[in-house]
């Protein structure tokens, strides 16, 4: 068996007398797609911010290729291939939707300590932003600005700029978050032609998706990880249908 | 092509201007436009920083005041050579800027513009308690700047250094902007998480504009010191802070002409104002709040086209 390509060891996080993590363990391994569902307050959005390296976790590991990141901020993890799209838009929106690929490029491609060639006109960022805004379906799209994009685009466009970064693993917050219907389908036919090209870790709302793309599912209750296997382990494991798909599942 | 249109026009303006006013019988203006275009420098350099780095420093006086000294003490021992004088002028406000910058840009928000105008008023109060170099009354230039092949004391030759100093600074913040580096300042203003996420680490790249900044601070508070030859503490005075800044946001921030037209309008709208009444500051006031109001993108946002 490979060695995972991210392991979470006993991962804690308390705010208060809340346990947000609460002991998670996860891994994912190279070339999957790990979903994580779980029910609002579950913790789902501080896992990923600790995963991210926005918060540092109370105690716990967390290794990235074979190596710690638990004290590592949020941009070296970014360098070190652990792209992220945030649940609520994130985008530049004064920015054409190349420019903010581009930059994404140019995050990746040395320091930018270069002060006058003008990067607007730079190939060496405006190409593969082109080709990365052409895969997620903006290829038509590249000179409006950000703000301009419909929602389920900027959300495309997110996507975006975590691939252009050439990422290891793509973590994805809530893609489909706030889209309607045929948005949404576009996200997962998007995010189908990733799979197995990409590892992905899908924290998502939408079920359909979920069971569509997971090749593992970890389901999140209060802080802990109560169940982890295949999607239909994981739709007939009886504590999951309890604590959280319910009715619905 | 507007754009163009506007530069080619001011330069036209500006080279023209002496000639014209001087065949009028009106040389005074010459005067006037000079130290315009000095403020200009001083606001296009905060542009930089204010307006694209989305650093709200309220302590920019502290570089024109380092720039001032350096010309005044040089010139206080008799050293008169403009090269030195300005050369360290420029590195000594870098050097502050390094200072301040390296504290203050680890925080955020209001905390940001209060240390930025807490070390601007310490410079201040040094510069007060200094009884060497005049202290509170400031100290006189006997000679300006002198450079090979230059006159700097005769006003017009003085008027075209300036003018073409001022260009430049345009020019460069223009390379600067929309260079690798300018984009990382740009979109870092726009969303710091995003850049973060990315993978840009903004302390670093934020630093360096602001030393920039300080360094172009700098040398307009050299040139100042030579266009009024005296050199007081009130250069460093934090309302001399709040004009360059109301220059920038008058003009329109993010913009290459807003901080020109800012420190344009705003310096010839008090010299109107001074002639006409005593208490011109009253409607002044008022006048700039008017501005802000109906334009948001500032006087820049008049000219450019939209897609600026």
């Amino acid at each position: 068996m490979t060695e995972p390509l991210l392991e979470v060891s006993d991962l804690r996080k308390s705010f208060g007398a809340l346990r947000a993590s609460d002991g998670i363990s996860f891994d994912v391994r190279p070339g999957e797609t790990h979903a994580v569902i779980g029910p609002n307050g579950a913790g789902k959005t501080t896992f990923i911010s600790q995963l991210a390296g926005n918060l540092r976790p109370d105690s716990g590991r967390i290794r990235f290729a074979g190596e710690d990141i638990t004290a590592l901020p949020a941009p070296k993890r970014a360098r070190k291939g652990l792209a992220r799209s945030f649940q609520i838009t994130s985008v530049y929106p004064e920015f054409s939707a190349l420019q903010n690929v581009a930059l994404a490029v140019q995050a990746h491609a040395g320091h930018s300590f270069r002060f006058w060639r003008d990067a607007r006109r730079d190939p060496a960022l405006t190409l593969p932003a082109q080709k990365v805004l052409r895969e997620v379906g903006l290829g038509e799209r590249i000179h409006v600005l950000a703000a301009n994009l419909a929602h389920g685009e900027q959300r495309q466009l997110e996507v975006a700029m975590a691939l252009a970064t050439g990422p290891r693993l793509l973590l994805l917050d809530e893609p489909m978050a706030g889209m309607g219907v045929e948005e949404s389908q576009r996200m997962i036919a998007l995010l189908s032609s990733l799979k197995r090209k990409q590892t992905l870790i899908l924290v998502e709302h939408d079920m359909d998706a979920v069971f569509r793309l997971a090749d593992r599912i970890s389901v999140l209750v209060y802080g802990r990880v109560i169940a982890t296997g295949a999607p239909d382990e994981v739709r007939a494991n009886p504590e999951v249908r309890a604590a959280y798909l319910g009715e619905d599942a | 092509m507007r754009r163009y249109l506007f530069w080619a026009l001011l330069i036209l303006a500006l080279v023209a201007l002496p000639p014209v006013t001087m065949a009028l019988g009106q040389g005074f203006y010459i005067d006037l436009v000079r130290r315009m275009m000095i403020f200009a420098i001083a606001a296009i350099s905060l542009n930089l920083i204010l307006g694209y780095g989305g650093m709200v420093s309220f302590g920019h006086a502290a570089y024109l005041g380092t720039g001032g000294y350096a010309v005044a003490i040089f010139a206080f021992y008799g050293v008169n050579n403009g090269l030195l004088q300005w050369g360290v002028a420029i590195g000594a406000s870098a050097l502050v800027a390094l200072a301040i910058g390296a504290v203050s840009i680890r925080t955020s928000g209001v905390y940001f513009i209060m240390i930025t105008l807490a070390f601007t008023q310490m410079l201040y109060y040094l510069g007060i308690s200094i009884e060497e170099y005049g202290g509170d009354d400031g100290i006189r230039l006997k000679a300006r700047s002198q450079f090979p092949l230059l006159d700097l004391g005769d006003g017009l030759q003085f008027y075209y250094v300036v003018l073409a100093l001022m260009l430049a600074s345009v020019y460069l913040v223009h390379r600067i902007v929309n260079s690798r580096f300018g984009m990382v300042l740009r979109a870092t203003k726009s969303n710091e998480a995003r850049s973060r996420a990315i993978g840009f680490s903004p302390y670093l790249y934020r630093l360096s504009a602001f030393v920039i900044a300080g360094a172009m601070g700098g040398l307009a508070g050299a040139l100042l010191a030579n266009h009024t030859n005296y050199l007081t503490p009130d250069y460093m005075h934090w309302t001399r802070s709040g004009e360059i800044m109301f220059m920038t946001i008058l003009g329109g921030m993010g913009t290459s002409a807003g901080p020109v037209l800012g420190a344009f309008a705003l310096l010839l709208l008090e010299d109107l104002l001074s002639g006409w009444t005593e208490h011109w500051q009253l409607y002044l006031g008022p006048l700039l709040v008017l501005s802000v109001l109906f334009f948001r993108r500032g006087l820049a946002g008049l000219f450019a086209s939209r897609h600026d």
